[in-house]
């Protein structure tokens, strides 16, 4: 589904990405940890195509898109829930939501339901602007609006930061019962361990910019363990 | 002292001192009223490069600083204290200015809009001035024709002394890279840093317990006073002053020099200052092209092209190049490794 | 004998338009203690922490600091006052390198010695030598929480308010975050916002609840996180 080869990047005169390799089958869930500053949330970017790589190769669905622009990538079914969730404040929840449906290809009408259907909890919030939303009701509705678009992978950079366990549980429940249902592959971005642990199939390790290692998620549920593989050298 | 605030300052004094020697007196004259526009530019760039004000009524400053001069100079024999009133009076009215925006909590957006209104306001004001009544002391405001015959500068303590052509150039000189050496030496104090502090995030700035609000009306004041120095210099490059000081143009042009320039900089917006007064003397020479349709050509070329501005474009520029030759010794370093 | 407390609020409330975010709540921090406030997203934690420190002026009820009455101070003087806080949304200096956003916090009354051996010491403190001169605005966002703590710290507050303090770093990192919390906590007053369990029980003796604008419950951490009612409106079911 997703092939990425020797992908550098970075900011300006700065390099992030210093070749970093994966691939991800069609309805895998793989997870990334690593460090803060080794280029997880620069990946992301850069998969989408906010950032310009400056080597390497992205393949999706088997077509090169390493220079595509980001709105020719999100039409080709690649979904994108950003750290920080980026919701439209001011619109409601609704209108939110239309704006994830514009990469629809069947009935807006439908798309929304079914993502509604998996977010059982943003219905009766359907009128009420966004940025009233507490913040995992937040983080739901950005799931949702990526759903809307029919993305064929979803790129989740953080979905958990600073927000309630009640609600991170029921993220874990809906995005099991989504990948179960539509096949979605999903490329998750983490640092919630028990999170990754009970949704990845397999976990990247990514140092300095390059993926250092793979791990099972069995292993990765002790603490300690990771801290070795992730390397406490910064 | 970082070694770029050295090299521009040397290259600065070099050029304004080797001046004299190279051109004309007519060419002389002419750099004075560069200089004059530089230092409108390096106020304008000082608030909104570093205080992240945006001004879009320098003028209204410029103007007063202008208008006082002449006021005080024909008023008052000598131009010592004149002098000083153009920079004193245009900075206490934009420290009364600062304190209702910024006290007022008045959002950026419309800080533009009220520096714009107060200039406008000053120019139609100055613009009916015309008639007996409207004069003060002696110096009759004169409406749209303003004040003619200003008192040019004289050696301070020697009202009969007053400055010839070339003097005045030597004193504007002196002054421009005063004004330099100020504002660096304050950006590069504790007052300079919370400046800049502030226009990066003004809460954070608040939540470590600094008034952004007493921050920005002093430095909109030391931007005003500067503005003042300017139109007195101006003032006394022309020997007269009118309504046009506080005119749009003038507004306008202090934004182009610093967008020209580089925002964030200080000498960019000296450059940007002499490149389009040099640019508006030329086509003012042949008069084939209207100056204002040349100007905002370039104006739109530049911010589509360098949108940063001349001076960090090319400093970015010459970075890439250094950066190209570690790069390449690096690789060729590692190549060379087993 | 009483002590005056550090921190007291009675009955501070927070209404916008219709909507009541904070509701009555009387809340009392002493010195020197760790306070750790937990509760549900949109339970009026971050809006109480912005009636502490002048973001907002409540719409009723006071804020006491040391006896003093600071509701609705500006928010300069309140800092000056001796209360620090590190936002939910990263406040820091985007365009300033990591050495120069802990230089302006530390910079504030001090000689220009005192304030460069403090930002010296913050710096190593939080181990942010090696990225000093780097610009922030160009940092991971877990970084960037560092570089805030470190301005917070600089800034030497008696009373430190953390709002989501481990969100987006590792879990080494969080072990680090909550041994620094007890090192700060030896001579200053804290009070943080988390939803990081784990976290809350390295660090937590005292936890306040907050739901729908109100003080759930108020008790030892072990009490807090057994409650049923805790459980229900914050924890879920998985949680032990």
């Amino acid at each position: 589904m997703l092939e990425v080869r020797d992908l550098h990047a970075g900011y300006g005169r700065i390099p992030i990405l210093g070749g970093v390799s994966l691939q991800a089958d069609r309805g895998s869930f793989v997870g990334i940890l690593g460090h803060n500053g080794m280029g997880k949330t620069t990946l992301l970017k850069t998969l989408m195509g906010y950032l310009p790589a400056t080597a390497g190769q992205i393949r999706f669905a088997g077509d090169d898109i390493t220079h595509a622009s980001t709105s020719a990538r999100a039409r080709a079914g690649l979904g994108y829930v950003p750290q920080g969730r980026d919701i439209f404040p001011t619109l409601s929840v609704r209108d939110n939501l239309r704006m994830g449906c514009l990469l629809a290809k069947g009935d807006e009408r439908a798309a929304m339901d079914a993502a509604l259907a998996l977010f059982p909890r943003l219905t009766p919030l359907l009128d009420r602007p966004g940025g009233a939303l507490s913040g995992g009701e937040q983080q739901l509705l950005a799931l949702a609006r990526c759903l809307c678009g029919g993305p064929k992978l979803i790129l989740l950079d953080e979905p958990t930061e600073g927000i309630q366990p009640s609600i991170v549980e029921e993220m874990v429940e809906t995005l099991k019962a989504l990948r179960r249902g539509h096949q979605i592959t999903m490329l998750l971005v983490e640092q919630d361990l028990q999170f990754i642990a009970e949704l990845a199939d397999r976990v990247l390790i990514i140092q300095k910019g390059a993926i250092t290692r793979e791990v099972s998620p069995a292993e990765i549920a002790d603490p300690r363990l990771v801290a070795e593989f992730v390397g406490m050298a910064g | 002292m970082s070694r770029g605030f050295l090299t521009s300052l040397a290259a600065m004094i070099v050029i304004l001192a080797a001046l004299p020697l190279t051109v004309s007196l007519f060419g002389l004259v002419q750099a004075t009223l560069f200089i004059a526009m530089a230092t409108l530019a390096l106020s304008q760039g000082f608030i909104w490069g570093y205080g992240g004000i945006m001004s879009f009524g320098q003028s209204a400053f410029f103007g007063l600083g202008g208008y006082v001069y002449a006021v005080a100079a024909i008023n008052m024999g000598s131009s010592t204290a004149p002098f000083l009133l153009a920079i004193v009076l245009p900075a206490a009215f934009a420290a009364l200015l600062g304190y209702f925006m910024f006290y007022g909590r008045i959002s950026d957006a419309y800080i533009g809009v009220i520096t714009l209104t107060v200039t406008v306001i000053l120019f139609n004001f100055a613009n009916s001035t015309a008639g007996d009544v409207w004069h003060i002391g002696q110096a009759a405001l004169g409406g749209f024709n303003g004040i003619p015959s200003v008192p040019p500068l004289n050696m301070p303590g020697h009202p009969d002394m007053a400055l010839d052509p070339a003097q005045l150039y030597g004193v504007a000189a002196v002054l421009l890279v005063l004004v330099y050496v100020l504002l660096k030496g304050l950006l590069a104090s504790r007052f300079g840093r919370v400046v800049v502090a502030i226009r990066e995030n003004e809460t954070r700035a608040m939540l470590l317990g600094y008034d952004p609000r007493l921050y920005k009306t002093l430095t909109f004041a030391l931007g005003g006073g500067i503005a003042g120095l300017a139109g007195c210099l101006f003032t006394n490059w022309g020997g007269f002053v009118s309504p046009t000081v506080f005119g749009l143009q003038e507004a306008a042009q202090a934004i182009i020099f610093v967008l020209l320039g580089g925002l964030g900089t200080l000498v960019g917006p000296i450059l940007g200052a002499v490149a389009v007064e040099y640019l508006i003397t030329i086509i003012g020479t042949q008069q084939t092209i209207n100056a204002n349709l040349m100007l905002g050509v370039v104006l739109l070329v530049f911010v589509l092209l360098v949108p940063k501005g001349v001076l960090p474009s090319l400093e970015a520029l010459l970075r890439r190049i250094s950066l190209g030759h570690s790069r390449a010794a690096q690789q060729a370093t590692a190549e060379v490794r087993p | 004998m009483t002590l005056v407390p550090l921190l007291q609020t009675t009955g501070v409330t927070m209404r916008f338009g219709g909507v009541t975010a904070v509701d009555n709540i009387d809340f009392t921090v002493g010195e020197c203690e760790l306070r750790c406030l937990i509760g549900p997203n949109g339970a009026g934690k971050s809006t109480f922490f912005k009636t502490l420190t002048g973001q907002l002026r409540p719409t009723s009820g006071h804020v006491l600091f040391r006896g003093h009455d600071i509701t609705g101070a500006p928010s300069h003087e309140i800092a000056r006052l001796g209360i620090g806080i590190k936002t939910q949304v990263p406040n820091v200096f985007n365009g300033l390198s990591v050495r120069e956003n802990i230089f302006v916090a530390a910079g504030r009354g001090k000689s220009i010695r005192h304030a460069r051996e403090t930002v010296d010491q913050v710096l190593t403190r939080l181990k942010l030598t090696d990225i000093a001169n780097r610009i922030v605005g160009q940092l991971a966002h877990g970084q960037r929480q560092w570089v805030e703590i470190g301005t917070v710290l600089a800034q030497e507050p008696d009373l430190i308010l953390l709002d989501e303090p481990a969100a987006g770093m590792t879990y080494e990192e969080v072990v680090r975050t909550s041994e620094l919390i007890r090192e700060i906590n030896r001579a200053q007053a804290l009070i943080v916002v988390e939803h990081d369990m784990q976290f809350i029980r390295m660090i937590a003796r005292t936890v306040t609840v907050f739901n729908r604008g109100r003080i759930l419950i108020e008790d030892d951490v072990e009490r807090v996180l057994t409650n049923q009612a805790v459980r229900d409106v914050y924890l879920g079911k998985a949680a032990a």
